[in-house]
């Protein structure tokens, strides 16, 4: 049986080449891993080395040969056994012989159908089973506290669990997050870390590979942007790169956005980094009873979860569900305060502003209702979607830069979903497009207030 | 192709190697042949690959792992099936030294269902859970926090298993990596980082990029001990790999084995090559071929005659023909394989 070889290519890109140098002749014999030729592009060389042992039968495109086409044959060998004559005789067109099949070819469903690509499902994948409404006892408590009683009821519940990060031990925690927990669960599963972000992340998406269950704290996500690259290239994409084998059940949890008068590295909202990206989850509680079971949801899933704290509500109070097994869905919106008039979207500590300009907006005659988004990815355009069919107007507030912003996402997702209902533009107030300034005063003008969600909320009533 | 068992067998061979390091090591001669075969099944089949790429079969970035092949396979020969791999970009010789399918291998390298990550990773992101392999990493050094962490749940498991964490020359500056060392140090963590130093990453030499060119010594300012090792000689990465991973499996933490090898191919197949000499990479081939090395003992030592070796390269030719076969007439995957895998159960 002869054998062609053929005009390899160096790079995907490359359509021909020349030929630059035989380093065989007919009658030759050659063996596996044997260079038997140079082929040269405008910008590359490289030796061809023969993949079968036989021997040369035909040279068929003499060196120096320019613009020789990939896949052409270039020479033809003999097979042990075979005479060169008898193989340079076969000569065919083997060129063509094994193209890959491509998917247009495949006569069903080749391509995602138009519906699928107007709205891919990963971020508003059909919600979960609405949430129950709580009538059992509940107690009260700061989301400081739901957020530390949540991992250790997880952990008593599962010894994969474990929590590691900057002082989250013996410091107890540098928003004492973790107190306590030290003292439970020892030194093994409470784990101070050194200050390398990226280091400890990306030790954390092994241990999860492995199928442990880190709980990795960032004393700040602005720290993690030393860390984004194993959040999203390693923890966010595996699992889709390794066919579905190799998922990694990790949270990566901390205070997000704005604190207080700490300027603008220590002052950055990501839940818009972080939503667009698929393969996480990103949550972003507001209440302790969002923190407590929304925790305890993000610890059990089988998924990378962004968790979105925020330092200003660590010792605010609310009642939480006294119920171990209380759990939160994740992927569902939660209506805060019913109303008519004017839909206000609002997460983490934005969501009690809304509810004040709620408040202030009564006295005017507007009913807003207040959605607290509690899960930007999966993010529930259902429960908006109904809300806006009834108020028909909507203004989204968050913390975080206007571009590219949350509430830049959720104008789109009406135009798509809403578009008929709507009788104002959807308005957004977000934090000035500016770094955040450290001098009081401006730090409160650029950071969304109440008043702001007021204005906003007027001038969409139109009243 | 399994792991072989650890433990020479009595009837031993002397490993005739001009290196230190494999001085007073011995393989049985068993040993000696499946060094051979899996050595020469790498190399087969990244030459099948490489003629694949150059057919466009395969597509994107593709790279061989032709000349380091002693490196992998000396080290896996050192562990059992229950211990961790990881590894960069450079990982085919990897995934088969583990005992991965030559056909899901070559199949996921032409983007086929019935490839190991279902058409969806490449060459780049292939991994088995079955096999320990946790990939096929495409960021360079994002390998080793990985690896580390797979050492840190063998230690939270209380299980006596070792992470066998391959990076090259290259990842040997990249921060995280030393962020890593830190903590695999402080934790005493079963960590062997195993640096391929083949002299290039891409077309930088190690003395272009690197202050200190000894790469063991880089876990000095963490107290991990590292060794030179000659890696083109299987025989010395089997030996210097037994006392890494019996230091780390004992509880004294990581341990750093510079492997010293050469890779024959470009640093991907569109490689201009013009930062290093022909002669040079003529010179290794030559002179250092870790599988002519090999070929040379088995025959002086009378462990296998021409005729048993010959029968070795058509097994293998076999494989290597079938998997490049597979991952050809392998289906492309189904449209639907768009949206599964993005998260578990949704």
């Amino acid at each position: 049986m002869s054998i062609p070889v053929l005009m390899p290519a160096l790079s995907p890109t490359m359509t021909e080449g020349k030929l630059a140098k035989w380093h065989v002749k007919v009658g030759d014999p050659v063996t596996s891993g044997q260079v038997i030729c140079e082929i040269e592009t405008d910008k590359a060389t490289m030796e061809v080395e023969a993949v079968d042992e036989g021997t040369v039968a035909k040279i068929l495109i003499e060196e120096g040969t320019e613009g020789v086409a990939v896949n052409t044959p270039i020479c033809i060998l003999a097979a042990e056994g075979e005479s060169a004559a008898d193989a340079a005789k076969s000569v065919s067109s083997t060129a063509s012989e094994s193209p890959a099949p491509k998917a247009e070819e495949s006569p069903t469903a080749a391509k995602p159908s138009e519906e699928q690509k107007a709205a891919p499902p990963a971020p508003s994948s059909p919600p979960p089973a609405p949430e129950p409404e709580w009538s059992g006892k509940t107690v009260r408590m700061t989301v400081r506290e739901a957020l530390r009683d949540a991992m250790a009821e997880e952990m008593r519940k599962d010894g994969n669990v474990f929590l590691m990060g900057e002082e989250v031990a013996q410091y107890q925690g540098a928003y004492k997050v973790s107190q306590g927990l030290l003292e439970e669960f020892g030194d093994r599963r409470v784990i101070d870390t050194p200050i390398t972000e990226h280091g400890f992340a990306g030790l954390g998406v092994g241990a999860g590979f492995a199928g442990l269950r880190p709980i990795v704290e960032f004393m700040t996500f602005n720290f993690a942007m030393q860390a984004i690259d194993q959040i999203i290239n390693s923890a966010a994409k595996t699992l889709y790169m390794s066919g579905g084998q190799m998922g990694c059940p990790i949270v990566f949890r901390g205070p997000n956005g704005a604190a207080a008068r700490v300027a603008a590295q220590h002052s950055q909202c990501y839940a818009s980094w972080y939503a667009h990206v698929p393969g996480l989850r990103v949550l972003a509680p507001w209440s302790a009873a969002d923190a407590k079971g929304l925790l305890k949801a993000a610890i059990r899933d089988p998924n990378p979860v962004i968790f979105l704290e925020n330092e200003i509500l660590y010792g605010q109070q609310f009642e939480v569900p006294d119920d171990p097994d209380f759990v939160l869905p994740i992927g569902k919106a939660k209506v805060e305060r019913a109303g008519k008039d004017v839909t206000i979207t609002a997460f983490s500590i934005m969501v009690g502003k809304a509810l004040q300009a709620a408040e202030e907006l009564a006295k005017h005659g507007i009913e807003a209702e207040v959605i607290n988004l509690r899960s930007l990815r999966p993010f529930d355009t259902e429960t908006i979607v109904a809300s806006v069919k009834k108020t028909n107007r909507l203004v989204s507030v968050e913390e975080g830069w206007p571009f590219a912003g949350i509430g830049a996402e959720l104008a789109a997702q009406m135009m798509d979903h809403a578009f008929d209902w709507l009788d104002a533009p959807v308005k957004r107030v977000a934090g000035l497009d500016i770094p955040l300034p450290y001098a009081a005063n401006l730090e409160k003008m650029a950071l969304p207030q109440a008043d702001d969600i007021v204005k906003a909320a007027r001038e969409v009533c139109n009243r | 192709m399994a792991r072989p068992a650890t433990k020479p067998k009595a009837d031993t061979l002397p490993g005739k190697s001009k290196s230190p390091q494999a001085g007073d090591n011995s393989v049985s001669p068993e040993q000696l042949k499946t060094f051979y075969r899996d050595m020469l099944l790498i190399r087969r089949f990244e030459e099948r690959a490489g003629q694949l790429y150059g057919m466009g079969l395969i597509g994107g970035f593709c790279h061989l792992y032709i000349g380091q092949e002693a490196v992998v396979v000396g080290m896996q020969s050192t562990i059992d099936d229950k211990d961790s791999i990881v590894t960069s970009y450079r990982d085919h010789g990897h995934m088969l030294a583990a005992g991965m399918d030559p056909k899901g291998v070559m199949a996921e390298l032409t983007g086929r269902s019935g490839g190991y990550s279902k058409g969806k990773g490449g060459s780049m992101h292939m991994f088995s859970r079955e096999k320990n392999f946790y990939g096929g990493h495409g960021i360079v050094g994002a390998q080793v926090p990985i690896g580390t962490g797979l050492a840190f749940a063998h230690k939270y498991r209380g299980n006596k298993n070792v992470s066998l964490t391959y990076f090259g020359d290259g990842s040997a500056n990249q921060g995280q990596v030393y962020e890593a060392m830190n903590m695999a140090a402080l934790w005493k963590l079963p960590v062997v980082y195993i640096i391929e130093n083949n002299r290039y990453g891409m077309g930088t030499s190690v003395e272009r990029s690197t202050a200190i060119t000894e790469l063991y010594k880089h876990g000095e300012a963490f107290g991990i001990p590292g060794e030179a090792v000659d890696g083109m000689d299987v025989l010395a990465v089997r030996a210097a790999g037994e006392k890494a991973v019996e230091h780390a499996k004992s509880g004294q933490g990581p341990y750093i084995l510079e492997m010293q090898t050469y890779r024959y191919r470009g640093h991907s197949m569109s490689d201009p090559a013009k930062y290093r000499t022909k002669e040079e990479v003529d010179k290794y081939r030559s002179e250092r071929d870790p599988i002519d090395h090999v070929r040379k003992l088995l025959l002086e030592g009378k462990v296998a005659d021409e005729a048993a070796l010959k029968a070795v390269d058509a097994e293998i030719r076999k494989i290597v023909n079938d998997s490049a076969e597979f991952a050809q007439h392998s289906p492309e995957p189904d449209p639907s394989e768009l949206w599964t895998d993005v998260l578990v159960g949704a």
